[in-house]
């Protein structure tokens, strides 16, 4: 198995990203997304980054690329797909996800260890954790504060989307633990698919033992879950 | 064929917050002006031919659609002029 990690202009953490994976026995390996996406790929991750410099907003211009169509296809055949800051926003710029990732309340940049709750175990990017389990991770974002209509916000809970809220150490999704605003504190969601997912946090910075803590390793095991069900 | 300006304007949705407007509305108060409010919009001129008002302000109303707005949170406003 092979993940795409798509490499944008203005991406940054796809090396990470690349390292982190390999790291957990997972196969992966940077792609340009000029270069299109591989027949192969087994999995596509959209790294963190500033692609093309956040023009007209975080994520839009990535969207339009040729190379997201096909992320689209394959996400739609059961391909699992995993967008992470940058890629989060990307992913709801695509429509692979609803809502929208915009500018933080603080209107300031943010980097920072929150906490996030594992909302729904039951997908392949949470089969690690347990319901309620909470994760520190890390957040680097200008424009992270999730919006949604009611209706889109709405069905997202009904559905059991959510994927991660922000809380406090205890697991208490509270306004105080909401770094950036967002609604319902909501830090990732799944998009129509339980294979395919977008979080602000990033994984892939707490997966290595020598980095600050590995957290972040059963979201990023999502790419074997999900083959595993498939 | 016709020459036009179309001026697009996309501003957040109502009740969207916008933490860079409060941002800028209390720079200017801290600049000694006073004002109640302040809201932001962008907004993009753009140069097209057409055959008609109504055939420009379509091919514009789908722009501002795919990539010029975010109908999530946007708002937007499209205004067509011979140039």
């Amino acid at each position: 198995m092979t993940v795409a990690v798509i490499q944008f202009g203005g991406s940054n953490c796809d090396r990470d990203s690349v390292r982190a994976l390999s790291h957990l026995g997972i196969d992966a390996e940077r792609v340009w997304y000029e270069d299109g996406l591989p027949a192969d790929v087994t999995g596509v991750m959209l790294p963190g980054g500033f692609s093309y410099g956040d023009y007209l907003r975080a994520g839009v211009m990535a969207a339009r690329t040729p190379i997201i169509e096909a992320v689209r296809d394959a996400a739609a055949e059961g391909v699992p797909v995993l967008g992470v800051c940058n890629g989060a926003q990307i992913g709801c710029e695509a429509g692979l996800t609803p809502g929208a990732f915009t500018i933080n309340e603080s209107a300031r940049f943010q980097c920072e260890r929150v906490h996030v709750r594992v909302e729904n175990a039951d997908t392949p990017w949470t089969r690690a954790y347990d319901e309620g389990d909470v994760l520190s991770l890390p957040i680097a974002h200008g424009e992270g504060r999730f919006e949604a209509n009611d209706e889109t916000y709405d069905r997202l809970v009904e559905a059991d989307r959510v994927l991660l809220r922000y809380c406090d150490a205890q697991g208490q999704v509270t306004d105080a633990a909401n770094p950036n605003g967002s609604r319902g504190n909501v830090a990732g969601l799944l998009g129509d698919r339980g294979t395919v997912a977008v979080m602000m946090p990033h994984p892939e910075r707490a997966t290595l033992p020598d980095l600050d803590g590995t957290d972040g390793a059963g979201l990023l095991r999502g790419f074997e879950a999900a083959l595993a069900e498939a | 064929m016709t020459a036009y300006t179309a001026t697009v304007t996309v501003r957040l949705k109502r009740g969207v917050l916008d933490p860079e407007a409060e941002t800028t509305q209390r720079a200017l108060e801290r600049l000694g002006f006073e004002l109640e409010d302040l809201r932001s919009a962008d907004r993009f001129e753009l140069d097209l031919d057409a055959e008609s008002v109504a055939a420009a302000e379509e091919r514009v109303d789908e722009m501002a659609e795919r990539l010029l707005a975010n109908p999530t949170i946007h708002d937007y406003e499209v205004e067509v002029t011979e140039r």
